[in-house]
């Protein structure tokens, strides 16, 4: 892929690229609105990172942990090295119920993972219940941002789609009636459904729980009306305590949306009576990353998106211009992290503005990140020879003042 | 206290008149400097392009020309940024460290360095100050509007003390103006569209000049501006604290 290439298709039309930068331009807006309300935000970014840090730094003790309180909890847990395994577990788990039919809250690991189509094509439906990844979901389409996975899709677009597949009256984009339209067709997919799959926000090392934010309360939802509980987690959602929770819960939602908390954040210990709760703890390349000492602390990320809303090219490329699960500044240090020569185009879709950087509340260093891929690109990478041999001759020249 | 003055080749070949304020300038202040006649380049273009490698002769050059003076001063916050924070790895570190801490942006270097407050200078027109990314974030020179609170800006502070000066806001303070080197070349398309976004912004605050302490944003612009015919025209900062209130 190469970025440059992929953003002509946003711009076909010119207006729909003013329209989404405003519309992310709002979000950042409310997110200054939120950060500004809360006294010492910077000093509660230094707590995040530091706490991430120090997870990251003790992994493995806090994994173990985690694992050992969740099975005292009746939890069962499993351990994927990449998504293949990841699935496997899953359909496993699955298939011994008989299960046919699942209903999944937001989950950007198993849209990394690919669990969607793996299984479908397994014989099972897969409803995903978050609204917005409902609406990507008919349309085909995979998300384009991690909190508002369909901010690129005009109501009108949602009319048209919607009376295609829940056979709604036209209504001219009244979002009212499409949201009540969308909850009654996701009410009688929850109903029948048999089992729920969430992700994992935060796990927490010391009591085993893990915790899922949401705003539409559909992991609740999906949990409380099925018998069966998979979640889904990479190996960096551990945190220790549930006092660094408090942290995290305070920065999320106001670097996501502006939002002072999600509406629902809801803490899973233990299975209901005479039901299963299972998690899957997943690596995927995130080893890999952590043994990058520059790229190491991109593991900090919490997915708030905060650094796409903010970023002057994803408002006006469109996340799906990314090609990969995780769009933006973030997915830019991390997706060449997977595949190197294929993502080579997206550390120089940056001006290296340095805005990433501010909104991050785990201090991830996203534009000194960009910079240090950017010259590995040039050597291991793909990398236009022009630009090598121009600039060759540019440093020659400049290095000599009698040219 | 010698200080030794970094004009950036993109000025030095394309906007001599900046060079010219800036110089002028300086010597309205009573600062006396040296220009050393074999500077050229900071080594940016490189740098972000991904080839930082071949920007190790330009850095050696850097040193060379410069690291006698007790203070290096440079009328592009972007070039003072690359130099302090990507000067090539082969640079002896104690040079490389005195370099870096002696390297002022010039606004920086007047408000903050030299405590100067006020300039003599009379420019009767609305201007809106574009905060270059490399300065406000990169360099801290300013208060970046992700930050909570507020804070000032050397360049806003120094612009306020021109006389009949119209300083008009913007919506959108500090977000990028699309340059980024040669992401303008590879990702065109997003880099014009920023900088007409920009100068939109610019244009409906009413001002008939933009200015930033960072040419390089300026050129991105005045390139936009030239091919859109658009009302308005970049002038650098140094420019109008040099101006005396005559014909533009």
């Amino acid at each position: 892929m190469n970025h440059a290439q992929t953003t002509k298709a946003f711009f076909k039309d010119p207006q729909r690229v003013g329209w989404h930068d405003n519309a992310l331009w709002y979000v950042r807006s409310k997110r200054d609105k939120a950060a500004n309300q809360v006294k010492d935000w910077e000093y509660l970014k230094d707590a995040g990172a530091a706490i991430k840090q120090h997870t990251l730094a003790h992994l493995d003790k806090y994994l173990q942990n985690f694992e050992d309180n969740a099975q005292q909890n009746g939890v069962h847990v499993h351990w994927a090295t990449d998504a293949q395994e990841h699935n496997q577990i899953v359909h496993r788990i699955l298939a011994q119920k008989g299960v046919t039919r699942i209903v999944k809250s937001k989950s950007m690991l198993t849209e990394e993972c690919g669990l969607n189509p793996y299984l479908e094509s397994n014989g099972i439906e897969v409803i995903d219940t978050d609204l917005g990844e409902r609406i990507v979901q008919l349309a085909k389409e995979s998300p384009s941002h991690i909190v508002m996975p369909a901010i690129h899709k005009k109501k009108e677009e949602i009319d048209t789609l919607f009376q295609e597949h829940l056979h709604t009256a036209p209504c001219g984009g009244d979002p009212l009636y499409l949201t009540r339209e969308a909850r009654k067709h996701l009410r009688e997919k929850f109903l029948n459904a048999e089992a729920a799959i969430t992700g994992v926000n935060f796990a927490i090392a010391d009591n085993g729980a893990i915790v899922v934010c949401t705003n539409e309360g559909n992991a609740d939802m999906g949990v409380q009306l099925t018998d069966l509980h998979i979640a889904c987690m990479g190996i960096e959602k551990v945190i220790p305590s549930m006092e660094d929770l408090g942290v995290f819960i305070r920065l999320l939602a106001r670097s996501a949306t502006g939002q002072p908390i999600t509406t629902y954040t809801s803490h899973f210990i233990r299975p209901k009576p005479n039901a299963t709760m299972h998690i899957v703890i997943v690596d995927n390349g995130r080893t890999r990353q952590m043994a990058r000492s520059d790229f190491k602390n991109s593991l900090h990320c919490i997915r708030c998106g905060a650094c796409m809303n903010t970023c002057p090219i994803y408002r006006r490329s469109g996340g799906h211009s990314y090609d990969a699960t995780i769009p933006g500044p973030i997915g830019s240090i991390l997706s060449p992290g997977i595949d190197l020569k294929k993502y080579s185009s997206l550390p120089f879709a940056s001006t290296l503005c340095g805005s990433c950087t501010e909104v991050c509340p785990v201090r991830i260093n996203i534009h000194d990140q960009l910079y240090k891929w950017r010259q590995i690109i040039s050597v291991d990478g793909n990398f236009p020879i022009g630009k090598k041999v121009s600039m060759k001759i540019t440093g020659y020249i400049l290095a000599r003042p009698r040219l | 206290m010698t200080t030794g003055l970094f004009i950036p080749c993109y000025i030095n070949q394309f906007y001599p008149q900046v060079a010219i304020a800036t110089l002028e300038l300086l010597k309205k202040i009573d600062v006396s400097f040296v220009y050393p006649a074999n500077q050229t380049c900071c080594g940016q273009p490189m740098g972000n392009a991904g080839l930082e490698k071949y920007a190790c002769g330009t850095s050696q050059l850097f040193v060379d020309n410069f690291h006698d003076f007790d203070r290096i001063v440079a009328p592009s916050a972007s070039c003072v940024y690359h130099l302090r924070h990507h000067m090539d790895p082969s640079i002896d570190p104690a040079v490389k460290s005195k370099i870096q801490s002696n390297i002022f942006e010039l606004c920086d270097f007047i408000y903050n360095h030299l405590n100067i407050k006020r300039l003599d200078a009379v420019f009767p027109h609305k201007v809106s100050v574009h905060h270059g990314c490399h300065g406000l974030r990169g360099l801290r020179i300013g208060h970046p509007s992700e930050v909570p609170g507020t804070g000032i800006s050397p360049d806003t502070e120094l612009l306020r003390g021109v006389k009949n000066i119209d300083l008009l806001p913007t919506r959108r303070t500090d977000e990028c103006c699309g340059f980024g080197g040669t992401f303008a070349i590879e990702e065109d398309i997003i880099s014009v569209r920023m900088g007409e976004d920009k100068l939109k912004d610019v244009m409906d605050s009413g001002a008939s000049v933009i200015t930033s302490s960072d040419m390089s944003c300026l050129m991105h612009l005045d390139g936009i501006i030239r091919r859109k015919r658009y009302p308005v025209s970049v002038m650098h900062v140094a420019e109008i604290l040099n101006y005396n209130g005559g014909k533009l």
